[in-house]
C-alpha cells in the first residue's frame, strides 16, 4: 500500500525520530511510504484556542494536499481527533461560501482513509506483531483522545504486547489527562503542573525505564517534568519501539534512543 | 436588573483563584479522597445498569426535545400547578427573582426561612439579598450547615462541603452548636446537626427549595435528596417557595424514570435517592397551604439561541464531570469563582453572564474529554468550551500578544517556504536559550512552560530536512 505520511508539525521539528521510526515500521512491513512537503499542521492549537478563524485555511490545505492519498497515516491521536471531530463542522459553518460544497465532499471522501499511525497497522494493514524487539521496561500512557476521541482502548497496547523482549508494566490511572492539553500547559501553568505531578507519580511508580504513547505531544509534557526532576525515565513514541528489532540492534543500523 | 451568577462578576482569574488551593495540602488530600470514593461508588452502579447508554441518549433526546419546545412546556406546566393550588412567578434575572422571594416571605409575615439544598438560590444570591431585607435563611442541608456556619462558600454542586474533612467540621459545629464535647465521628457530628436543625424545622413557617425537574404534564416539582432534611421543609412549612432554573422542565410524568435511573448513580453513585419527592400544588390538611414555584432566566434564554451551546442547558447538576475532572480534582470548586464549578461551571458560568466576565473559565479545562464520557445527559463540554473560547476571542480588541502570536504562527503554517523558514530560524533563534541539548528558560508566556519542564532543544535535523536528504542520496544511489 501506498501510504501518506502526516507527521505533523511538531514532530516535524521537534521530534523527528517519531516520523523516521514510522517510516521504518511502514516500509518494513512492505508499504511505500510518501511524504508530502507541502504539509504543515491540521490547526489543531489554533482551533483549540479559540481561533477558529485561522484554522480554516490550514483544514483546506490539509484536504487538498491528502484527497488522493491512498491511506494518510498521522503518528498523532490529537491530530486525527482535530480531523475527524472538527474538520466536517468547520467545512459546514453557516458562514461558509457555497463553493464549499465541493471541499465538504472531499473530506468526506478522504475522512475514511485517515488514520493514526496504530490503527493503521492494526485495523487497516491487519498486523499485530510488527516483528519488534525492544529490551526495556516499558509503560503506556493513553493519551485522552486516543481513548475519548478515537476510542483506541488497548490497541496500542496489543501491538506492543508483541514486541519480543518487552517488559510492559500497566500504568494506573491510564484514563487521567496529563495536564498537558496544548496551550492549557501555558495558560493555566500551575494546574496544568499539578497534573502533571499526578501523572509523574504513577509513571515513577511502574518502575519503567521508558514512557511511551501514541502522541508526542503528552510525551514531551510527560517526558519534560520528569527529565526536570531527573527521574531517569525516557520518552519514545510507539513507532520508536515498533522500529526497534533485534537484527537492527546487532547490526548497529537503528539504535534508540535515536537522535 | 442585572443577571448574577453567585459574586462570579468580581471573582479573581481561574489561575489566579487556583493558586492558594493547589498549595492547600490539607485541601488537596480531602478533595482527592472524597472525588475518588465518588467515583468507585459511581462505576459500581453505573457497570451494573446494562442500559446505561441507552439512558444517557434517551434523557439527551428529552432534554434536547424540551429546549426545542421550551416556551410550551413551560407554560404546560404553569397551567397544571396552577390547577394543582400552586402559583407560578416568572423572573428574568437574579434580582427580580430575589424580590418576588423576599415579597412573598414577607407576605406570610415571617423574617426566616428554612432552606433545601439549592444552587439556584447560591446563583441569584438569594441569603444575601433576604439578608439585607432582615429575613434570615436557615440552611438545612448537612453540608451547606456546614458552609454556611463556617462563612464559607460552596465547592461542589452536589457536596458543597467537599473541601472540608470531618475534623474540620467538627471545629465549625464546636464554635457554632454549643457542643463543646463533640469528636469527630459522623454519627455524633450527625446527631448534633440533628438537634439544631430540628428546633428550626418545627418552628420556621416558611420553606425554600429548587427542584431537580419540573414536570409539565403533572405540574409537579420533583426533589432528590438524602437526608431527609428536604421532606421536613417540602412538608412542615406553611408556605413554600421554590426557585428553579427554566431549563429544568421535563414534558411528562414518565420522563422520570429515565432521569431517576441517571441521577442518583451518576451524583452520589447511588441506585435511589433515599429521599425522593414530588409536590403537586396543595392539599387540605397536608403539607404547606401555599405553594409557589419561581421560574428563573437569570441568563438562560440567552444560552438556548446558541445552537452550539444550547447543549448546557440539558445539566440536571449531578456533578460527575466535576468528580473525574483532573483540573477540579487538584483545584477544587472555588477556583471557578462561582457556585457552579467544575467542567460544566466552566461552560455555565460565563454562559449565564454573557460572556462578559469570567472569561478564564473556558480555558481552564485540557480538553481531555473526561467530562464529555461521563456526562450522564451527553453534554459535549469540549465542544462547548471550545466554542466560548472562540466567542472571547472574537470579542478581543485591541493589542494582544497572544492574538499576534497565533495569527504569526497561522501565517507561517499556511505557507511551506515560511514554516520551513521558521523552522531554520528557530533553530538559530533557540541558541541563546540552550546548553547541553536542553531548552532552559524561554521568554515571555512560553516561560510558563519551563517553570516545572525541560524541553529538548530543536534538533539538528528537520524530519522533512531528513526526508529530503533520504531521497537524493536514493536517487543519487541509482545515477551511479
Amino acid at each position: 500500500m501506498r501510504v501518506s505520511l502526516f507527521i505533523t508539525c511538531y514532530n516535524d521539528t521537534l521530534f523527528p525520530a517519531t516520523g523516521k521510526a514510522v517510516v521504518r515500521v511502514l516500509e518494513r512491513l512492505g508499504h511505500t511510504v510518501d511524504f508530502p512537503l507541502e504539509q504543515t499542521c491540521c490547526g489543531q492549537m489554533h482551533y483549540n484556542t479559540g481561533y477558529q478563524r485561522e484554522a480554516m485555511p490550514l483544514m483546506r490545505r490539509f484536504v487538498e494536499i491528502f484527497r488522493d492519498a491512498e491511506a494518510v497515516c498521522i503518528p498523532s491521536s490529537s491530530c486525527v481527533a482535530m480531523i475527524r471531530d472538527h474538520y466536517q463542522e468547520m467545512v459546514s459553518g453557516e458562514n461558509q461560501a457555497q463553493a464549499d460544497a465541493t471541499l465538504s465532499s472531499e473530506l468526506a471522501d478522504l475522512l475514511p482513509r485517515v488514520y493514526e499511525f496504530t490503527e493503521l497497522l492494526v485495523n487497516r494493514l491487519g498486523v499485530d506483531d510488527v516483528g519488534a524487539y525492544f529490551p526495556h521496561r516499558v509503560t503506556y500512557h493513553a493519551s485522552c483522545h486516543s481513548l475519548r476521541s478515537l476510542h483506541l482502548g488497548d490497541l496500542p497496547l496489543s501491538l506492543l504486547r508483541k514486541v519480543h523482549g518487552i517488559d510492559l508494566v500497566d500504568l494506573p490511572n491510564i484514563d487521567r489527562c496529563c495536564g498537558f492539553g496544548g496551550t492549557f500547559a501555558i495558560k493555566m501553568a500551575d494546574v496544568s503542573a499539578a497534573m502533571l505531578a499526578d501523572k509523574m507519580k504513577d509513571v515513577e511508580n511502574t518502575g519503567a525505564e521508558v514512557v511511551t504513547a501514541v502522541d508526542t505531544s503528552c510525551l514531551m509534557h510527560i517526558f519534560g517534568g520528569l527529565h526536570r526532576q531527573r527521574a531517569g525515565i525516557r520518552m519514545a513514541h510507539i513507532a520508536e519501539v515498533l522500529a526497534s528489532t533485534e537484527s537492527d540492534i546487532q547490526n548497529g543500523e537503528w539504535t534508540w534512543p535515536s537522535a | 436588573m442585572a443577571i448574577r451568577v453567585g459574586d462570579s462578576d468580581s471573582a479573581p482569574s481561574f489561575q489566579k483563584a487556583a493558586l492558594p488551593l493547589l498549595d492547600d495540602a490539607q485541601l488537596r488530600k480531602n478533595l482527592r479522597h472524597a472525588t475518588d470514593v465518588i467515583q468507585s461508588k459511581r462505576a459500581a452502579v453505573v457497570a451494573e445498569q446494562a442500559d446505561w447508554q441507552e439512558l444517557r441518549t434517551a434523557a439527551s433526546s428529552i432534554k434536547a426535545h424540551t429546549l426545542e419546545n421550551l416556551a410550551h412546556y413551560l407554560t404546560q406546566f404553569e397551567k397544571n400547578c396552577s390547577a394543582a393550588g400552586g402559583q407560578v412567578h416568572w423572573a428574568s434575572d437574579a434580582d427580580e427573582a430575589n424580590r418576588i422571594v423576599a415579597g412573598l416571605i414577607r407576605q406570610y409575615r415571617s423574617n426566616e426561612v428554612i432552606k433545601i439544598k439549592t444552587i439556584t438560590s447560591e446563583e441569584i444570591g438569594l441569603n444575601n439579598a433576604l439578608e439585607k431585607e432582615g429575613i434570615r435563611a436557615h440552611e438545612t442541608d448537612l453540608a451547606e450547615v456546614i458552609i454556611q456556619l463556617g462563612e464559607d462558600k460552596s465547592s461542589h454542586i452536589v457536596v458543597p462541603a467537599i473541601h472540608k474533612n470531618r475534623s474540620q467540621v467538627r471545629e465549625i459545629f464546636k464554635e457554632h452548636m454549643n457542643v463543646p464535647d463533640l469528636t469527630d465521628q459522623p454519627e455524633q457530628l450527625t446527631a448534633a446537626a440533628r438537634s439544631y436543625l430540628r428546633e428550626k424545622f418545627l418552628r420556621v413557617q416558611v420553606g425554600v427549595c429548587g427542584a431537580n425537574f419540573l414536570v409539565a404534564d403533572t405540574g409537579s416539582i420533583c426533589i432528590v435528596e438524602s437526608e431527609g432534611n428536604g421532606r421536613m421543609c417540602l412538608t412542615l412549612p406553611d408556605a413554600l417557595i421554590c426557585i428553579s432554573g427554566i431549563e429544568k422542565v421535563i414534558p411528562a410524568f414518565r420522563d422520570l424514570e429515565v432521569f431517576l435511573q441517571l441521577l442518583p448513580r451518576s451524583a452520589t453513585g447511588e441506585r435511589m435517592n433515599p429521599y425522593n419527592s414530588l409536590w403537586t400544588g396543595v392539599r387540605p390538611d397536608d403539607g404547606p397551604r401555599h405553594f409557589h414555584v419561581l421560574l428563573l432566566d437569570n441568563g438562560r434564554t440567552k444560552i438556548l439561541a446558541d445552537r452550539e451551546a444550547r447543549q448546557t442547558l440539558h445539566c440536571i447538576r449531578c456533578g460527575a464531570c466535576l468528580n473525574t475532572c483532573p483540573v477540579y480534582r487538584n483545584t477544587g470548586g472555588h477556583a471557578y469563582g462561582s457556585p457552579y464549578s467544575g467542567p460544566i461551571g466552566a461552560i455555565v458560568t460565563p454562559q449565564l453572564l454573557q460572556m462578559r466576565s469570567a472569561q478564564s473559565l473556558p480555558y481552564a479545562s485540557s480538553l481531555c474529554g473526561a467530562c464529555y464520557e461521563i456526562c450522564p445527559v451527553k453534554i459535549n463540554i469540549p465542544e462547548v468550551l471550545i466554542h466560548l473560547r472562540g466567542e472571547i476571542v472574537r470579542q478581543q480588541t485591541g493589542f494582544d500578544i497572544e492574538a499576534i502570536a497565533m495569527k504569526t504562527a497561522a501565517a507561517v503554517f499556511t505557507s511551506r517556504r515560511r514554516f520551513e523558514a521558521a523552522q531554520r530560524i528557530g533553530r538559530i533563534g533557540q541558541r541563546a536559550f540552550v546548553s547541553n541539548g536542553w531548552v532552559r528558560n524561554l521568554p515571555g508566556m512560553l516561560g510558563n512552560w519551563m517553570r516545572v519542564r525541560d524541553l529538548r532543544a530543536l534538533p539538528q535535523q528537520t524530519f522533512r530536512e531528513w526526508w529530503q536528504q533520504r531521497a537524493k542520496a536514493r536517487r543519487d544511489d541509482r545515477h551511479v
